[in-house]
């Protein structure tokens, strides 16, 4: 952190050009807390309402990430808040102009890397409709896109709600939210095989089906798993901390809302049940049975009781799922497009030597057919093309509106993807939220947005 | 090439009736076209004995969709256009063409009347765009005049639908009028398609760079933007920046 714009503090005679300049500047790196105390203190009395300007971040643990935020203080009242970021951008929406069509997923699965299933199945559903294909592509693949969005909204706000206690204190609630996250993460490991940057929803359907026991284990946790959320429930709701620092703290009313773009908990909290899941329906939710949780507190605390409820939404809607795949007959129940000219052809499956197309499709195209050989090398080396055009699809993820642009010529690659992020559109939200209000309320104000930066930067 | 895609795009978009809709007047419009790519399989020397290095693929014509457009853009087209009849604007003064296309309208907005057009779809009640999901910027290198598109979504919570605006500006002149009077949130979304694609937003209240370091040189999302290639020591060799690699047309 560091600090200017005090004149009146007591100055060295070495700094008073780079004084003129920028202000008093301290910089404080621990233990010295004493010396800024009483200079702080000595300018005060000097000056009387001077205004501090305070750096915090981009490596801050309250912040939610590299995020930076220029405060202005005059004593502990906020005056002004700027948020600066792009700590973290990487060019990933420049990278996918660059590869095929499928490649895709796995540079936008990276981008809010706490929800990777909604960035791939936003992007995967903006590719569909372009090549219209959005109705053919397969039931069992739809289900399993739900399931897995479902569960990533429950770890996504598992990860806001825990470091969010953690930055008001409660190491207790980070590591309880953590503990249920972790048995999330197990299952996706176990179905995708990774536990995150998963590049597992792909243009046409999946990479591949459930392994054998993952429906064993997705039931054995959810027999567990609201045990946990009560658990953490019982931990926070009431608590009369949690409480004080988090109601009527960041009041954001539906007007605001509205004009600066914010979607998702942030909008519910104003008491406006607007959900995509039910107003623009994709991947089937039309038929799933659950609830949009609102409440009409547009404060900090009404955020996360949204958020909470969320949760209890998305495992119903998880049950849901699984009743259905069980119902299903898993032999010949496609998770890929039929269409020979989009879907992958091989389902992979574990060998001696690794991971792999399936043997069938190796004995098939090695030894039985040179044309099935030139087909499969043509579409993981070249891909297929897009026709040319452009289309919006919005998912409805665990922070808002998750929209992906696409524009394709006519090409085997993107000629330009845009995602409109929703912790970047959120964030904007920080000034109208924190300014006028204390110093303290600014952590649980930016951990209400719940930002990712690695979604704000892309 | 190009032949699949036209066949398979068509199918939503119209293309205009008229002499134009002629099969042979059709093609010859094409071969007047500008050429977007040329060959095939990246070869260029003699060494094609394929044919296809003499292919020349041509830009396909603008899209313009007729009346009815289906589902709910005709009421769309309708509100709009008494909005600015109200407002002494008529509908193609300020519309330059409507597309609807795999189930999405779009209107192309002449820059000069975004304003007005994105204040009537906001305000009138039967329109009630209240939220405007960002703005994304696209670079068509080969559309003279009109190389740079800022794309804008819009979102109306009251009726549940949803309208992309879209506006042409070129490279000479990279200047589109900011709607962050209208939708605030355009703020940082202006910001993030000026830095990357070197779109003036004029009126925007601080149109700085936001996701690049604020003295970066250039606008990396724009399609001539120059891609630079990574140094690998090992005898010299360099990897070629992703634009010069070889790729399929």
């Amino acid at each position: 952190m560091t600090a200017g714009q005090t004149p009146g503090a007591p100055a060295g005679a070495g700094e008073a050009d780079e004084e003129a300049a920028e202000g008093r500047v301290y910089t404080v790196s621990g233990e010295d807390w004493d010396e800024i105390v009483a200079a702080a203190n000595e300018a005060r009395d000097l000056g009387g309402g001077e205004q501090i300007v305070v750096n915090m971040g981009p490596q801050h643990p309250s912040t939610h990430g590299v995020l930076r935020l220029i405060l202005t203080l005059e004593g502990e009242t906020v005056t002004e808040v700027r948020a600066s970021i792009g700590y973290l951008h990487t060019g990933i929406e420049k990278n996918m102009e660059y590869r095929t069509w499928t490649q895709g997923v796995t540079f936008c699965t990276r981008m809010d890397y706490l929800m990777p299933f909604f960035n791939e199945a936003a992007y995967c559903i903006a590719v569909e409709r372009l090549l219209g294909i959005e109705d053919k592509v397969p039931e069992r693949a739809q289900i399993i896109r739900v399931m897995l969005m479902e569960f990533n909204r429950i770890s996504s706000h598992l990860q806001g709600i825990g470091p969010m206690g953690m930055e008001l204190g409660a190491t207790t609630i980070f590591l309880q939210g953590l503990r249920l996250r972790e048995r999330i993460l197990d299952l996706y490991e176990l179905i995708t095989g990774l536990r995150m940057n998963h590049a597992y929803i792909r243009p046409g359907g999946l990479a591949q089906d459930l392994p054998p026991g993952a429906l064993e284990a997705i039931r054995a946790f959810l027999e567990g798993a609201p045990k946990l959320v009560h658990d953490l429930r019982t931990l926070i709701d009431a608590n009369p901390v949690f409480i004080g620092r988090t109601k009527d703290v960041a009041y954001l009313d539906l007007a605001g809302c509205m004009a600066l773009g914010v979607t998702g908990p942030m909008l519910r909290s104003t008491g406006l049940p607007w959900d995509l899941r039910k107003s623009q329906p994709y991947c089937g939710y039309e038929s799933y049975e659950f609830d949009v949780p609102v409440t009409k507190s547009c404060d900090a605390y009404g955020r996360y009781l949204i958020r909470m409820d969320e949760i209890d939404q998305s495992l119903k809607i998880v049950r849901q799922c699984a009743d259905r795949l069980a119902a299903r007959e898993a032999a010949g129940d496609p998770v890929m497009i039929r269409d020979a000219k989009i879907g992958w052809p091989a389902q992979l499956s574990l060998g001696p030597d690794g991971l792999g197309p399936s043997p069938e499709h190796i004995a098939h195209i090695m030894g039985q057919s040179m044309e099935a050989l030139i087909h499969h090398f043509k579409l993981i080396t070249e891909g297929f093309r897009v026709p040319a055009g452009q289309a919006y699809a919005a998912v409805e993820s665990a922070r808002g509106e998750l929209g992906a642009h696409v524009v394709s010529d006519g090409g085997t690659r993107p000629y330009r993807v845009h995602f409109r992020d929703p912790s970047f559109t959120n964030l904007q939200s920080v000034a109208a939220l924190c300014e006028g209000g204390m110093v303290a309320d600014v952590i649980p104000a930016i951990a209400s947005i719940d930002p990712v930066m690695g979604g704000v930067d892309r | 090439m190009s032949g699949p895609e036209e066949t398979r795009g068509s199918q939503g978009p119209v293309v205009p009736e008229g002499n134009g809709a002629l099969p042979a007047r059709a093609g010859e419009e094409r071969l007047a076209a500008p050429v977007v790519r040329t060959g095939m399989f990246g070869t260029q020397t003699t060494g094609d004995t394929s044919g296809y290095g003499r292919l020349r693929v041509h830009r396909a014509p603008p899209i313009e969709s007729l009346r009815p457009y289906g589902s709910y853009f005709d009421a769309v087209a309708d509100a709009l256009g008494g909005a600015l009849q109200a407002g002494g604007l008529g509908f193609s003064d300020a519309i330059e063409r409507v597309v609807v296309d795999r189930g999405e309208l779009t209107f192309y907005v002449r820059r000069e009347r975004l304003r007005e057009v994105a204040a009537k779809l906001r305000d009138d009640p039967d329109l009630r765009f209240e939220m405007c999901t960002g703005v994304s910027g696209v670079h068509y290198l080969e559309d003279g005049g009109r190389e740079l598109h800022a794309v804008y979504h819009l979102l109306s919570i009251t009726h549940n639908r949803r309208v992309r605006l879209e506006v042409t500006a070129p490279d000479a002149d990279p200047h589109i009028p900011s709607l962050v009077g209208v939708y605030p949130t355009c703020n940082w979304h202006e910001r993030e398609t000026w830095d990357f694609f070197g779109i003036v937003f004029d009126g925007h209240p601080a149109l700085t760079r936001i996701q690049m370091p604020d003295d970066w040189k250039g606008h990396p999302q724009r399609k001539d933007y120059p891609l630079g290639g990574i140094p690998v020591e090992y005898r010299g060799a360099k990897i070629p920046a992703p634009d010069e690699r070889r790729h399929y047309e």
